[in-house]
């Protein structure tokens, strides 16, 4: 079995999908957001001999045995990160760890890592958490060092095969082009994005250490804003 | 008589908590009740505890009027007719618990009103609804002061539950204590999470395992003051406790609680209690002049009596010495306790109890909640504050196993951080789960709030700190609350969310 760095297992999180789950973050990004809330997670880490600090290399097993001291008391999984699709074998077998319990089996990701390459994941996950940081190239380049294309890619392709259970924009007035992503998606998805929660998520400062740390969160008045227009565009929004 | 005009004197005291003590006083200069020696013995090491319920006892313990027969029927007593629209429902009631009795004086099961209410609900707005409600639950909040005093919602889902909800999050009173009786099979997902959702806003309702506590008497249940759960049209003639702790202190080693002082302590307890209830039933004359037992209101065969324990816990950490195992966290510790609480219930389910039909002439177990003069007792079968396990899972797991043997009643209560009112099905997740593993009762409320749960009633935080400035206060158990709250550091209650 295929080991993956952990990094935290939160046994309990009431924030990371819907009901009562248990988190599991894996450590490693493949980009650089410059408002990142945990950037500690980001380094990879390769030599999966060696264990660092609080990173533990573990099998899908190993991090089930900890999943069942939770049942029943949780509705499912998520797996996190860092960039939990980095790890694509560990995932499907921890998933089918999980759906024979019954659980569902939620990713939580950046999006850059071109999912429909992985059927036989794709087939034991739940569903996907994506988030949407930017639209333009340009904007995505600046705010993460990385490339969008493959986001685009996974939005159309988990929609189409019903897997897109929730979509994140983190909003930051002229950093994020809020606006425009919205547009994006509709002309993605057409009438299917009332099909998901779209969630809106104000920009916080804390615990981010790179380029943005001394940015302001945006006025409640602008996050309603982004809201209302979500709404009418036939959106299912949620704040947070 | 010092201590009478200390009462009288008193400017901590209003009016009315000046009335009901000196009242007490004088029932305690009877000695009515004979105590062997042994017993004496018992209760001045405070091992076994009468919970000053006073020493001529004239009213029982808790009383659960059979609300549903006063609203059909009315009170010839009180001069009302059965009630045809919701302001004579609200009227009526209001009317009736000024006149059911109990320890506190006050009325302390209020009834299942969603059900009670519901029905009168048609051709009104749900404004105008409110208003009528809120009067209602103010009048009650304001002239019942005391806090174990309780109101029971569901286990179905009702326009009326759901406005009472709406209305509690608003009003931030302390009284009645509520408690939801869920039910997967019978509540809708909706109620449950708003049920949830309010509770972290005011810190009701409560949740209690329906399913698995329904068939506990042949009657249909009522949650009572903390979290009783008791017989309709009847209730508890009285509660006493064994302090576990203490009998574990007065014991030489394992075997010398196991053999000697527990059952001592067990035996003299159970007899003590008979003879409260038989000078109760015999000649107090309580259940000759009621108007409550002639209405039908209540029975004297729906009355059980309710055998505490206090302090599992820390019996268990006591008996084990120097080995430092925990209870919550060591088997050892766990398993130790486990043999306390089947040594009590094996006694308890064959020591016959008087005039206890319900119960088939035995007491029942029941897991007391502790009093302000405890320290170092925790409550109940709970694991100490500050100690809890760090995951939930293990902590639920933990309640579970032991609430098995309490049938009148035992819970948990777990502050939550705010972050939980955004996701209430997270919460509903985990008392399913936890009700799924046989978890009775349990409770949230939100680390921050103003109304925060001592150890089962409810009490605000405001109020606690004008009573330490020696102001007199609006509730008695405020008084209660705060003795509490220091002695068992509730403020390091464990928060759980994140």
């Amino acid at each position: 079995m295929k080991k993956a760095p952990v990094r935290n297992i939160i046994h309990h999180s009431l924030v990371d999908g819907p009901g009562n789950r248990t988190s599991i973050f894996l450590q490693g990004c493949n980009i650089k957001c410059g408002y990142c809330h945990n950037p500690e997670t980001q380094e990879i880490y390769t030599d999966s001999s060696t264990s660092c600090g609080v990173v533990k290399w573990m099998t899908a097993d190993e991090v089930f045995h900890e999943v069942e001291r939770d049942i029943p008391f949780i509705r499912g999984i998520t797996l996190s990160g860092g960039e939990c699709t980095l790890y694509p074998k560990f995932l499907e077998d921890l998933f089918t760890l999980g759906q024979k319990r019954g659980l569902s089996c939620l990713i939580d990701t950046n999006g850059t890592v071109d999912l429909s390459k992985y059927p036989e994941l794709m087939e034991v996950s739940s569903g996907v958490m994506l988030d949407v940081k930017a639209w333009d190239q340009n904007k995505f380049k600046k705010l993460t060092e990385g490339n969008n294309k493959n986001v685009k890619k996974n939005l159309k392709f988990l929609s189409d095969t019903n897997k897109l259970e929730e979509v994140r924009i983190v909003c930051i007035p002229e950093e994020v082009d809020v606006e425009v992503i919205l547009k994006g998606i509709k002309d993605t998805l057409g009438e299917r994005i009332d099909q998901f929660t779209l969630r809106l998520i104000k920009f916080r400062n804390h615990g981010v250490i790179g380029r943005l740390k001394d940015t302001k969160s945006p006025s409640d008045q602008y996050m309603n804003n982004l809201k209302n227009m979500a709404v009418d565009m036939g959106f299912k929004v949620m704040q947070s | 008589m010092t201590n009478i005009l200390e009462i009288v004197k008193s400017q901590k005291l209003t009016y009315e908590q000046k009335v009901f003590s000196l009242a007490h006083a004088a029932e305690d200069t009877l000695e009515v009740i004979d105590i062997p020696a042994k017993t004496k013995y018992y209760l001045e090491e405070n091992a076994i505890d009468d919970l000053f319920e006073g020493s001529a006892p004239y009213r029982p313990r808790y009383i659960l009027p059979d609300y549903d027969k006063f609203i059909k029927n009315g009170s010839e007593f009180l001069q009302l007719d059965p009630p045809e629209d919701l302001d004579e429902l609200l009227n009526s009631l209001m009317i009736l618990y000024r006149h059911v009795p109990s320890i506190t004086s006050f009325p302390v099961y209020l009834g299942n009103l969603d059900k009670m209410i519901d029905p009168f609900l048609e051709g009104y707005e749900d404004k105008e609804i409110k208003k009528k409600l809120r009067l209602f639950l103010n009048y009650l909040d304001r002239t019942i002061t005391d806090s174990f005093c309780h109101a029971n919602l569901g286990p179905e889902d009702t326009r009326a539950g759901r406005l009472i909800l709406e209305v509690e999050k608003e009003l931030q009173n302390a009284v009645p204590n509520f408690t939801f009786k869920y039910d997967a099979e019978i509540t809708s997902d909706e109620i449950a999470e708003l049920a949830l959702y309010t509770s972290l806003y005011c810190a009701n309702p409560a949740i209690c395992n329906h399913s698995l506590v329904k068939d506990t008497y042949s009657t249909d249940y009522g949650i009572a003051s903390c979290y009783n759960i008791l017989p309709i049209g009847g209730g508890a003639y009285t509660l006493a406790r064994v302090v576990l702790p203490k009998a574990a202190k007065l014991a030489k080693d394992q075997d010398d609680f196991f053999e000697n002082i527990l059952p001592q302590c067990l035996n003299t307890m159970g007899d003590l209690m008979n003879k409260r209830i038989q000078f109760l039933v015999e000649e107090s004359g309580f259940f000759e002049s009621s108007f409550l037992v002639k209405e039908g209101l209540i029975d004297k065969n729906n009355f059980i009596g309710m055998f505490g324990i206090v302090g599992l816990a820390d019996s268990a950490n006591i008996l084990l010495g120097e080995k430092g195992k925990r209870y919550g966290h060591d088997k050892e510790a766990d398993d130790l306790a486990d043999k306390i609480m089947h040594t009590i219930s094996e006694f308890v389910t064959s020591f016959p109890a008087k005039y206890s039909p319900i119960s088939n002439g035995h007491f029942l177990l029941h897991a007391q909640v502790g009093m302000d003069y405890d320290e170092d007792i925790t409550a109940g079968v709970r694991i100490p504050v500050g100690d809890e396990p760090e995951n939930m899972s293990d902590h639920l797991r933990h309640s579970a196993r032991f609430h098995k043997l309490i049938p009148t009643g035992c819970s948990d209560i777990f502050a939550m951080e705010s972050t939980a009112r955004n996701n209430p099905s997270a919460m509903l997740d985990m008392v399913k789960g936890a009700f799924d593993l046989g978890v009775k009762y349990t409770s949230f409320y939100e680390e921050n709030g103003d109304l925060i749960r001592i150890t089962g009633y409810l009490v605000k935080r405001s109020e606690m700190e004008k009573y330490k400035r020696d102001e007199a206060v609006l509730q008695n158990t405020t008084h209660l609350g705060t003795g509490n709250y220091d002695n068992n550091n509730l403020k390091d209650r464990k928060v759980r969310g994140v």
